[in-house]
């Protein structure tokens, strides 16, 4: 593992402590979601639809409510209407009224799998056993299941009320248009000595954690309610929550079990308000787990796209102009991420002329859900394998290209302010000066590509608590649920800053009513913005110590320094203090130390990552080897190397399997054909190799410890990187993902069939 | 539905239990006996989270029922630990951050056991298909790789010094 660090007098931050949750993670003892039980306990159950477009005429449940064990039944009719506006909530918007439809369909199902009924029973299989019993008249209607065919005139419409504001009073399945502009486009493509211009797609993919949704809710007569969940973001929990039901937000506890992944997918709710309806009807507590072929039918996937990129460069390879179409699948909701993916795309280049337009279209899909920088790895894909294809032009190295071009300090964000100080140059050098990338390649059909990505990294709010505990030793209180070791880094800011060992800080992830609002874990944002509550909550911690430091050595607080550990008196000659020797004395020095930060985070600073594959082709069955993988991306400063690997690393697997196997098959009626994860394929460990990392550290001059957040730009680069790398191996440009051995030996069947055509042409 | 009623050994204790005939080994072991550590990710026998040792092998125990562990020895990783002390396995996903979310790693746990029962000196490629029954969603497979090299090393070392 290579490393560009910068100085560091840290004593504690960029070492590789255990993690305090590792112990309970490896003897099974760590409680995630659907490990919670409690006494009298009722088990829910959804049915979902068999269609993809559907208007529901009827539904009769007496059947299931009369079969024995059967406490309740609940449809769309007894969720609230919901209001059909936009409102905050947290890092995101949300539409009271269509998040409200989509976990229980109201009067149309919008995708095979919605939900349509939900069913309380004393035991998972009589719950079960109901949904067969219940009876839904359905008026199945066509169904839209691509951008094209749900842009096109005449299109069946999936909302009859929505509207956007570009084409007025008319019903249409395009809830948005964004467009971003700079310069003039024809100009620049008028400067250019080479244009490129391609067509690309991409299939819807899922974030595809491990653990399936699960929800415990309890409702308590006097209107209380705890929800236990496995989340990404106990606060949305509660205010989704209460907001599709109708209940306070205050009303609702929301206590985060351990999560097993989320990738931006644990960001919503799906079960969350139903195992409360629930509850509330039958006065248990109801617990709901999904099936994984719930969570692939059901839960948020990230948008397919069609993509359509043109690009201009001068002879040396100077990028005159880029003109971007791309429509993004919303799934059966408006609220794809096309808005960030029109940001995003050419956010690594200074380009002068840029004509970016975004569609945000509905189709007869699940509704798409955050999933690692949402937008960006599709954009990605298709901006990087042009700009691949004009380095080749131009005769020039790929990176050097993405450097001559690169965005540095001062450089005009697509969207807004000039960057402040970003390493995106920094991550391309770091592949060209890699071991990896000096190597030679040798033997056939065999390639190497490189690609880069961008992502913008979140501030938002957060509040931490930092308890000196008497023996000296602390905990860290924290809302941001811990899916990658981020308990770790919160533990090590506040190691570093009260002077104590790592292992005597206690991190702990508490509840709703225990903490203030803490935004989703999520945006890569749990090192950068709780992490800045931390360090301040333990600034507020030692400044408190000074202050207890001074009244027992009656000097001025002023006088109290704090340097390597200990308590010093600057104007008499008091024996120095560790932290542990004050906190004993704390009970006579006037009580508890705790420290409390809250922040609504400024000072983002966002991650370039830069990818570099060596792949294999098998040209007789299309097959794609990775041999070789090394990424170098911008952490600001790692806290905890080790963890910074482990993101980079993952986002890195997850673009390796988005650009090879992964995709949501669906036939023409609507149905998804692959809800398993036999025939939806993830990566497995023999699919890949070791994943060599780079951390670069390039501070985030917007937090006190440079952090700039590493969870999401990782899975940017890697289809792009491939896509070239294929094409260096076997001469073909893949514009469509996933590259499977069916799409590859395809194309390859088709090269060589239009070379021996030509050649026979040559000859006659 | 009538119970049954099921005698087998359960990290190398006799444990008796009841259970329907159409209850998965998975679903007895963490609904009837409170053992959550084995975990669910499918259902379906794809992504190894439900792993166990069934009389030495790894089984994905959504995939057994639960009457069929009549007589056998079962092995789930809360056995994996001796005491207080830590198996090698365990204190090496741990040193080598061989885990993120940690969902998967109780079946990881199990399944590397399983090969480095029987090997002790595998080489990469070997621990790769030993695990390739396992998905793991958040790590890339990197760390946990090295993890169970390592492990290995230190235990061979270990046979080899007493």
């Amino acid at each position: 593992m290579g490393s560009h660090t910068t100085e560091s007098s840290f004593r504690v931050i960029g070492t590789r402590p255990i993690r305090h949750d590792g112990v309970e993670k490896v003897t099974g003892r760590a409680k995630y979601g659907a490990d919670y039980y409690v006494a009298g306990m009722l088990h829910g159950k959804v049915l979902r639809s068999p269609h993809a477009h559907a208007r529901i005429k009827s539904i009769d449940f007496s059947r299931a409510l009369a079969l024995p064990g059967v406490k309740a039944v609940v449809t769309g009719k007894d969720l609230p209407e919901g209001e059909n506006k936009t409102v905050p909530l947290g890092e995101m918007t949300v539409n009271p009224r269509y998040l409200g439809q989509n976990i229980l369909a109201r009067d149309k199902v919008l995708y095979y799998g919605h939900a349509v009924a939900a069913v309380a029973a004393i035991s998972p299989h009589i719950a079960e056993q109901a949904l067969e019993l219940i009876e839904v008249d359905y008026e199945v209607l066509p169904p839209v299941l691509s951008v094209e065919q749900a842009m096109a005139e005449g299109a069946p419409i999936l909302h009859p009320d929505l509207r956007n504001e570009e084409l007025g009073d008319v019903p249409t399945n395009v809830a948005k248009h964004v467009v971003l502009t700079r310069g003039d486009v024809e100009a620049g493509f008028r400067e250019a000595h080479f244009i490129v211009e391609r067509e690309f797609r991409t299939s819807m993919v899922h974030q595809g954690y491990i653990e399936p949704h699960n929800a415990l809710a309890i409702y308590n007569a006097d209107g209380k309610a705890t929800i236990y969940c496995s989340t990404q973001g106990p606060f949305e929990v509660r205010g989704m929550s209460a907001a599709v039901l109708g209940l306070p937000v205050g009303s609702i506890k929301v206590v985060p079990a351990e999560i097993g992944g989320g990738f931006g997918g644990k960001t919503t709710v799906y079960l969350e308000p139903l195992a409360l309806l629930l509850a509330m009807k039958t006065g248990q507590p109801v617990k709901m787990v999904m099936t994984r072929s719930e969570v692939l039918r059901a839960t948020g996937p990230t948008s397919g796209s069609l993509i359509r990129v043109k690009m201009g460069c001068t002879k040396e390879g100077k990028i005159t102009a880029a003109k971007i179409w791309m429509a993004y699948e919303a799934g059966a909701f408006p609220g794809s991420p096309v808005g960030a993916a029109t940001m995003t795309v050419l956010a690594p280049y200074a380009i002068p002329n840029v004509q970016i337009d975004g569609y945000d279209v509905v189709v007869n899909k699940p509704k798409t859900a955050a999933y690692r920088a949402p937008g960006a790895t599709n954009a990605a894909f298709a901006a990087e394998t042009v700009i691949d294809e004009l380095a080749e032009l131009c005769g020039i190295d790929p990176l050097d290209i993405r450097i001559l071009n690169g965005a540095r300090e001062g450089t005009p964000h697509p969207a807004g302010p000039p960057y402040r100080r970003i390493g995106f140059i920094e991550t391309c050098e770091a592949i060209k000066a890699s071991e990896h990338y000096r190597s030679n390649l040798e033997g056939p059909n065999r390639g190497r590509g490189v690609a880069s990505g961008f992502w913008f990294n979140a501030g938002m709010q957060s509040a931490a608590v930092v308890n000196i505990h008497l023996d000296g030793t602390a905990s860290v209180v924290t809302g941001s649920p811990d899916i990658g070791g981020t308990r770790a880094a919160c533990a090590m800011i506040a190691a570093e800053v009260l002077g104590l060992n790592v292992e005597d800080v206690r991190p702990v992830v508490t509840d709703t009513d225990s903490i203030g609002h803490t935004d989703v874990t999520g945006g890569s944002r749990v090192t950068f913005a709780t992490g800045m509550a931390v360090f301040r909550a333990a600034e507020d911690a030692l400044a408190q110590l000074k202050e207890r430091a001074a009244k027992l050595w009656e000097c001025k607080v002023e006088e109290v320094e704090f340097r390597d550990g200990k308590f010093y008196c600057k104007t008499n000659n008091a024996t120095p203090l560790s932290v542990s020797e004050l906190a004993k004395r704390l009970p006579r020095l006037g009580g508890p130390v705790t420290g409390r930060a809250t922040v609504n985070a400024r000072g983002v600073g966002p991650s370039f990552a830069t990818c570099c594959i060596d792949v294999e082709v098998d040209p007789e069955t299309g097959r794609v080897q990775i041999l070789r993988c090394t990424v170098a991306q911008d952490a600001g400063r790692a806290i905890h190397p080790a963890y910074v690997e482990g993101q980079m690393q993952g986002g890195t697997a997850q673009g390796i399997g988005w650009a090879l196997n992964e995709e949501y098959i669906y036939d023409s009626d609507g149905h998804l054909m692959n809800s398993t994860l036999l025939d939806y394929r993830m990566p497995t460990c023999p699919d890949l190799p070791m994943i060599e990392t780079i951390i670069v550290e390039v501070p985030n001059p917007g937090h006190p410890l440079g952090v700039r957040g590493v969870g999401e730009v990782s899975i940017v680069p890697p289809p792009a990187a491939i896509a070239n790398a294929v094409y260096r191996a076997v001469g073909v440009r893949m514009t469509e993902l996933p590259m499977s051995p069916a799409r590859l030996w395809k194309a390859i069947a088709q090269k060589e069939s239009t070379r021996s055509g030509l050649g026979r042409a040559q000859h006659g | 539905m009538r119970k049954v009623a099921v005698q087998t050994t359960l990290n190398g204790e006799p444990v008796e239990f009841l259970c329907e005939p159409r209850q998965s080994l998975l679903e007895v072991l963490r609904d009837v006996l409170n053992l959550t550590g084995t975990k669910e990710g499918c259902l379906t026998g794809d992504c190894g989270a439900c792993s166990v040792l069934f009389d030495g092998r790894v089984v994905c125990s959504c995939l057994v029922l639960g009457v069929e562990a009549q007589g056998a020895q079962i092995q789930t990783v809360e056995g994996l630990a001796h005491g207080n002390e830590l198996s090698v396995l365990q204190r090496k996903f741990l040193e080598h951050a061989a885990l993120q979310c940690g969902i998967c790693t109780p079946g990881f746990l199990i399944a590397a056991k399983a090969l480095l029962d029987h090997n002790l000196n595998p080489s990469e490629s070997e621990v790769r298909y030993a695990l390739a029954g396992n998905l793991c969603r958040c790590t890339g497979y990197d760390k946990i790789v090295r993890a169970v090299m390592d492990a290995a090393k230190e235990m061979r070392e270990r046979e080899a010094y007493g």
